[in-house]
């Protein structure tokens, strides 16, 4: 599992799980980041925060540190 | 034809385009006000359709009905407690997944539903086939295409409202979303416990107070709380419930629950969805990469806002000037109509030029929110939060922050309009409270007085360091606010960044029309009262041989109050000398004159005279006077800029240093600006306790401020 916010632009990869407290995983759910959803990383802010991804067909920005909540498997690896 | 009223909200996700179908069903008929006890703008309209009378109501955008935002409240609070004959769910249809899901809450909560898939024509263009029928069939809800920017489908949405209202339609049918064996058993259970009340199975729908319950909502949990036994044991019952599914699912209720909703969407798409081939290129994404790019994504940003500034305030200055002129001429014509006398005083002094001072704003409010409006419904304005988001986080703030704080500079009192956009109330409230620390245009005539006289070469460079004093200190008191009262985790970062759209120029307008009238209607009362006030305690108690006084608006911005009755050429002089002797005499013993001698001691230890403390009073209306309240006190008589030169001598003549009126210019920053920004507050916060609060934190801060400068100098023997 890698944190997403390790992820570069251009890379893709499925949510394996949201860490992080109750009301902002609860956020992060709603907006589709459900275990499964497959996540694109269009790109980085120019000063390399936040972060802007496509998921569910919709472009959504979170703070990298944020980011570093959503687990990740790279698409094509098998979960550790 | 129906007698009574039907109600319909208007429900749907962000940038889904429901203002747009809003503006179009409603069109002028429009009446904007808050939500009860919050700061989230309510919208509402009054229509006839067929015969009908359709009340439509405009809920805030929302991405679920969870109840963690204001806005989520607010909206399901009027969905299950007004509860409206038609709830119309606005979805974007080129975005169907993630819209979908606050309609499956909806169905949820069992409201009589409609879906309007809005943007049908982008969905088309990307390939994005839907099918209506099927969708409908599933989901148990009548489905309308609609597209909101060219007035498509609006009718035949309208038509199937009153249908629906009627229980006329085919497709409305009540649908459950199947949770799987498990949580379905969890729910039963709880509803039989409900059951054992049938008063509160009449009101709500106990399906979704038993969902609700599993997903451990506080508001649902706290009125369920509050109906004595039956509630303990339905709260009992739920608590069981979520600890077994917990232990099963390995996980909290409320994260299955969403699961299986999503799952439940992802069931029903892959049915009605059919997406040909997606290779068309991107126009949005094309642009975005320019606009956001590492190297060019700030400097178009500094750009856009530069050619905001200067749309906003170097054009406005026309109109502005005009307006003023206006207002001048129209203070001469009554003051030449109207019989000489308290009235006419009160007229021309308070409420001309009091309310003047505020209509004199309304070109650079048009333009300010057209370009902000135009950012907005382009899409670019969360591209400019996405930038500027790692700077003001770093100051506890949201990305959006950045475009009202940067408008204080120009006019504090829009620029506080301007954080309406930011969508969190706490950050809403944050912006708002150290906005008028950034040093808005109205002060530069002060600073450029007292720095032109007492620092002369250097006038520049220090009025420079005042205005990064104000940064400074918004950044401090942004800080402290954080740690102190806005304690605890701020929203996340959930930042859609929606497709670059081509606005239309009715929305523009409508947007832009909304927020200044709002301006007009709301402010013009404050100053109104606020000036009269001023203008009261400047002119009583009357002494026969001294006319009164003008505490001058921003209409009057001249160094000393406009004579109001003009004299001929010749005896111009004289007589001015003669009225500026006056002046200072009356203003001397005016009730604002004692009250400036009465606190005087509390400035003094900032090393304030009485005419400076009377001079700090009269700018609560606005920050000029303080230049035209100091020129009648020192009584420097004439006009032009003989009158700047003599008001310089009598500045310097008076004993302040250069430490004193560098404490005065902190001062000036620090302090309420106007009483035109005291409204914006009120009515932006919608909270007279954030209004006060406001008022007394910058008074506090400012006194401390100047104090410290000015005692601080003089332990350092700058004094």
């Amino acid at each position: 599992m890698i944190p997403l916010s390790r992820f570069k632009e251009g890379e893709r990869g499925v949510i394996i799980k949201v860490q992080g407290r109750g009301a902002f995983r609860k956020r992060l759910q709603e907006m589709g980041f459900i275990k499964g959803t497959e996540v694109f990383v269009e790109k980085y802010a120019p000063l390399r925060d936040p972060v802007e991804l496509v998921v569910k067909g919709y472009h959504v920005s979170l703070r990298v540190e944020e980011a570093a909540q959503v687990l990740m498997k790279r698409q094509g690896q098998e979960a550790e | 034809m129906t007698k009574e009223t039907i109600t319909v909200a208007l429900a749907g996700n962000p940038n889904s385009g429901k203002t747009t179908i809003f503006n179009h069903i409603t069109g002028t008929r429009q009446h904007v006000g808050n939500w009860p006890g919050v700061t989230v703008e309510k919208k509402e309209g009054l229509i006839q359709h067929n015969g009908h009378r359709l009340r439509v109501v405009d809920l805030p955008g929302t991405y679920s009905l969870t109840a963690y935002s204001v806005e989520e409240i607010v909206a399901r609070r009027f969905l299950v407690d007004e509860k409206p004959d038609v709830v119309v769910d606005i979805v974007d249809a080129s975005n169907l997944e993630r819209n979908l899901y606050l309609a499956t809450q909806l169905i949820e909560l069992g409201v009589k539903l409609i879906l309007a898939l809005n943007m049908a024509d982008v969905a088309e263009a990307r390939g994005h086939h839907i099918d209506a029928g099927k969708l409908g069939t599933l989901l148990g809800v009548p489905v309308v295409f609609t597209v909101g920017t060219k007035n498509q489908g609006i009718k035949e949405l309208l038509d199937k409202v009153v249908a629906v209202a009627e229980d006329r339609d085919t497709v409305s049918r009540h649908i459950h979303i199947a949770y799987g064996h498990e949580l379905e058993k969890e729910i039963k259970k709880i509803q039989d416990v409900i059951w054992q009340d049938p008063s509160i199975g009449r009101r709500y729908s106990t399906r979704w107070l038993a969902v609700k319950l599993l997903e451990n909502d506080d508001a649902v949990k706290e009125g369920v709380g509050a109906l004595g036994d039956i509630g303990s044991r339905i709260l009992a019952q739920a608590d069981v419930g979520r600890a077994r599914l917990a232990q099963l699912y390995q996980d909290d209720t409320e994260m299955v629950l969403t699961d299986q909703r999503y799952g439940f969407i992802g069931g029903a798409l892959k049915e009605v969805l059919r997406v040909s081939a997606e290779t068309k290129f991107d126009l949005s994404r094309q642009v975005d990469l320019l606009l956001t790019n590492r190297l060019l994504g700030f400097p178009i940003f500094i750009f856009f806002i530069w050619a905001m500034f200067q749309l906003t305030f170097t054009l406005g200055a026309y109109p502005m000037a005009w307006l003023d002129a206006g207002v001048g001429w129209l203070g001469g014509v009554v003051a030449k109509l109207l019989p000489a006398g308290i009235f006419r005083d009160l007229m021309v002094g308070g409420v001309i030029a009091g309310v003047g001072s505020v209509i004199i704003f309304l070109p650079n409010i048009l333009l300010l929110f057209f370009c902000i409006a135009l950012f907005e419904d382009t899409g670019y304005l969360a591209r400019a939060a996405f930038i500027m988001d790692r700077v003001m986080h770093l100051i506890g703030l949201h990305g959006k922050s950045f475009i009202p704080l940067l408008m204080g500079f120009g006019c504090n009192a829009p620029a506080i309009m301007a954080a309406r956009t930011l969508e969190s109330e706490r950050d809403r409230i944050l912006t708002i409270l150290i906005n008028p620390l950034m040093s808005c245009s109205a002060r530069l005539p002060v600073y450029v007085l007292l720095a032109g006289t007492f620092f002369g070469a250097s006038a520049g460079n220090v009025i420079f360091t005042i205005y990064a004093l104000g940064i400074a200190l918004a950044i401090a008191m942004g800080k402290l606010f954080r740690l102190t009262l806005f304690r605890g985790e701020s929203a996340p970062f959930v930042l859609e960044l929606p497709p670059y759209r081509v606005p239309t120029l009715k929305s523009l307008l409508i947007h832009m029309w909304d927020r200044s009238a709002i301006f007009l209607r709301k402010m013009g009362g404050v100053i109104l009262v606020g000036s009269m006030v001023v203008w009261f305690l400047g002119a009583f108690p009357r002494h026969p041989a001294t006319p009164a006084f003008e505490p001058a608006g921003r209409s009057q911005i001249a160094l000393t109050p406009a004579p109001v009755e003009l004299p001929s050429a010749g005896a111009r002089s004289s007589h001015e000398m003669e009225t500026s002797e006056r002046d200072k005499v009356r203003l001397e013993r005016s009730y604002l004159g004692r009250l400036g001698r009465l606190i005087q001691p509390i400035f003094a230890p900032l090393g304030f005279d009485w005419q400076t403390s009377v001079a700090v009073l009269s700018g609560f209306v606005a920050k000029e006077i303080v230049v035209s309240t100091l020129g009648v006190l020192y009584a420097t008589g004439s006009d032009g800029n003989d009158e700047n030169e003599a008001l310089r001598h009598a500045l310097r003549a008076s004993g302040m240093t250069p430490l004193g009126a560098y404490a005065l210019m902190a001062f000036v920053l620090t302090y309420v600006p106007c009483l035109a920004t005291v409204g914006a507050i009120r009515r932006e916060t919608n909270s007279r306790k954030w209004t006060a609060f406001s008022i007394a934190y910058t008074l506090t801060l400012a006194w401390v401020v100047a104090f410290v400068i000015y005692q601080g100098g003089r332990l350092f023997g700058l004094g």
